[in-house]
């Protein structure tokens, strides 16, 4: 899930309104061509294309890593997870398309700031082992959130989300087996890794978003069931999950606070940084300029690329009308 | 033959391993989405055939190393890919001109290949021959969008293969130890694949309203490994930094 703080609203009331969320409550998937209010096709929108910006933004730190990956069979596996991204990516933007507004339209809220995406992806990949971390850490966490979105109310959002968990869960294990070997490996490589570990820990929890009890938009969204859980449940059972991976790993979770409680089964852990990720958020992140600028640079390089091709289909098209009227 | 056999597989393992690395330096910098899965698409096959060709390289030579090791452990000199495959990217025109070039000369090499009378060869070419099938009407169809789209996209075309065409002719030398693999029916003479790959080039290059460019004159030096570019060595300083960091360690 890499939809954090989304606006929702409600500005629609009546029988239409009543009608709709009882086929919600009933457990109905909703249609692009279904009725629906306003604020819900608006919430569902920035949702989608924050979760898709994130995808095609994501590919950027961990393609940072494919030139200098360590073996032939690293580099095909992280090119492969790269390539799956692109690919979310393009189907997250072609369920938001059902919904009325089009993926030009919203590239272009992404490159001029106006849309957002994960927090996450403003944290540079340093190491190897970083490509490990985000594996088992940032995915691991996407797919908490994912898997209860496969029953989300929107069908065509349902539908990309279980294609998309497949291939999430095997990003998750590349993850770990990276860590896995660097962790097995030597001194310098189980430094990267518990470095690796110290670094990605906070901005993970990050990515569920802030406490329940900040979070204004998450009551709307959950009655529509844009939303499944709380961003404090999630982040809960990713904590809980994570932990007893990190200690097989023999690495240590960067909190002095951790524990686990025995009353109730659940760990104990710190809050993350909410000022940084606020910071990261309003664009002063270690590399949001970087990311940003990257994507406006392969979008005005590609401009003519795309240009040629477009000029091309129109005089193909022109070719064939020409022919026809000559055959007739 | 040991030595030519040898020799000829490094040249197929560090044509795919070297173009692929460039190709995937567009890993989401690419003009649109449909473009960067594409692009990564034919970087993993790429890579995929150069783990066939190192690897079978790697058994001929029969000295201990692995395709990771021929990959990641030798120095630009024993290097033995065609320069046209280290050149940098360029705008995506360039990037996909040069795809095209090799594209066109692949097909017609596996497609010979796929009859070699070496089996494990033979079984390697006719698994990459179905990608680069498809590599190549890819890039063919890309070609002519762009040769016959937008003025701009014209010319860019048209640069780009002005500047691309001379390193192309490195493809078709032939030496001894080609001569030597082709008595014994292991592989065709480069020689031999010319005038597919012309027929291909002149075919897609003019539906493109694009001109090839009149001179002869051919660049040469890295399927010998007596002068590769500049560029190899600041590719493999970025490909190898890991293994060369830290010597021993398993990934």
């Amino acid at each position: 899930m890499y939809a954090q703080m989304v606006k929702s609203e409600n500005t629609d009331s009546g029988p239409e309104l009543d009608a709709f969320q009882a086929r919600i409550d009933a457990g109905e998937k909703i249609e692009p061509k279904d009725w629906m209010p306003a604020g819900y096709r608006k919430t569902l929108i920035r949702q989608i294309s924050q979760h898709a910006h994130s995808e095609i933004v994501g590919q950027l730190p961990e393609g940072n890593w494919i030139t200098r990956a360590p073996t032939l069979e690293r580099k095909a596996i992280l090119l492969a997870k790269v390539q799956d991204e692109a690919g979310h990516g393009l189907y997250l933007y072609c369920a938001a398309e059902t919904l009325g507004v089009s993926r030009d339209e919203l590239t272009e809220m992404l490159l001029d700031g106006r849309m957002k995406y994960s927090s996450i992806f403003n944290y540079p990949t340093l190491t190897w082992a970083d490509i490990g971390a985000i594996g088992w850490l940032v995915d691991g966490a996407a797919i908490m959130n994912q898997v209860p979105l496969q029953r989300t109310s929107y069908g065509p959002y349902a539908r990309a989300m279980v294609r998309i968990c497949k291939e999430e869960s095997f990003h998750q294990r590349q993850g770990y087996d990276i860590m896995m070997k660097m962790a097995q490996g030597s001194e310098a490589q189980k430094r990267m890794a518990q470095d690796a570990l110290n670094r990605y820990w906070y901005p993970s929890l990050m990515m569920f978003g802030p406490s329940d009890k900040e979070s204004v938009h998450s009551a709307q969204s959950m009655s529509w069931r844009i939303k499944i859980n709380s961003n404090d449940e999630l982040r809960q059972k990713f904590v809980d999950q994570t932990v007893p991976q990190a200690e097989y790993l023999g690495l240590t979770v960067p909190d002095e606070n951790l524990r686990l409680d025995p009353e109730t089964g659940h760990y104990k852990f710190s809050e993350p940084d909410w000022t940084e990720f606020f910071e990261v958020l309003n664009g002063n992140g270690p590399c949001n300029k970087e990311r940003l600028e990257a994507r406006n640079k392969a979008w005005d390089d590609g401009q003519w690329v795309r240009d040629g091709m477009m000029a091309h289909a129109r005089k193909k098209a022109a070719r064939a009308a020409s022919a026809k009227v000559v055959a007739e | 033959m040991g030595d030519h056999l040898f020799e000829f597989l490094l040249r197929q393992g560090d044509n795919t391993l070297i173009l692929s690395h460039r190709i995937s330096e567009w890993c989401g910098h690419a003009p649109i989405i449909e473009e960067d899965i594409a692009l990564a698409n034919i970087a993993l096959d790429l890579l995929g055939q150069t783990q066939m060709w190192l690897g079978l390289a790697a058994e001929v030579e029969g000295a201990g190393r692995s395709a990771d090791d021929l990959a990641m452990l030798r120095d630009a000199w024993d290097f033995r890919n065609a320069i046209l495959v280290e050149r940098p990217n360029g705008d995506f025109g360039q990037t996909m001109m040069r795809q095209f070039l090799f594209d066109a000369y692949h097909v017609e090499l596996l497609n010979r290949l796929a009859n070699s009378t070496d089996e494990r060869i033979a079984a390697i070419a006719a698994k990459s021959l179905k990608e680069v099938e498809y590599h190549f009407e890819r890039s063919a169809t890309t070609v002519i969008a762009l040769g016959d789209g937008s003025e701009e996209s014209h010319a860019r075309m048209q640069a780009a293969l002005d500047d691309q065409w001379t390193f192309a002719g490195e493809l078709f030398e032939t030496d001894a130890g080609d001569h030597a693999l082709n008595d014994a029916g292991i592989a065709p003479l480069p020689s031999e694949l010319r005038a597919g790959f012309n027929t291909r080039a002149i075919a897609v290059l003019g539906d493109a309203t694009l001109n090839i460019p009149e001179t002869t004159f051919a660049h040469s030096g890295g399927r010998s490994g007596k002068r590769h570019s500049e560029h190899l060595g600041h590719l493999l300083t970025q490909m190898q930094w890991l293994q060369r960091a830290y010597p021993g360690a398993t990934w």
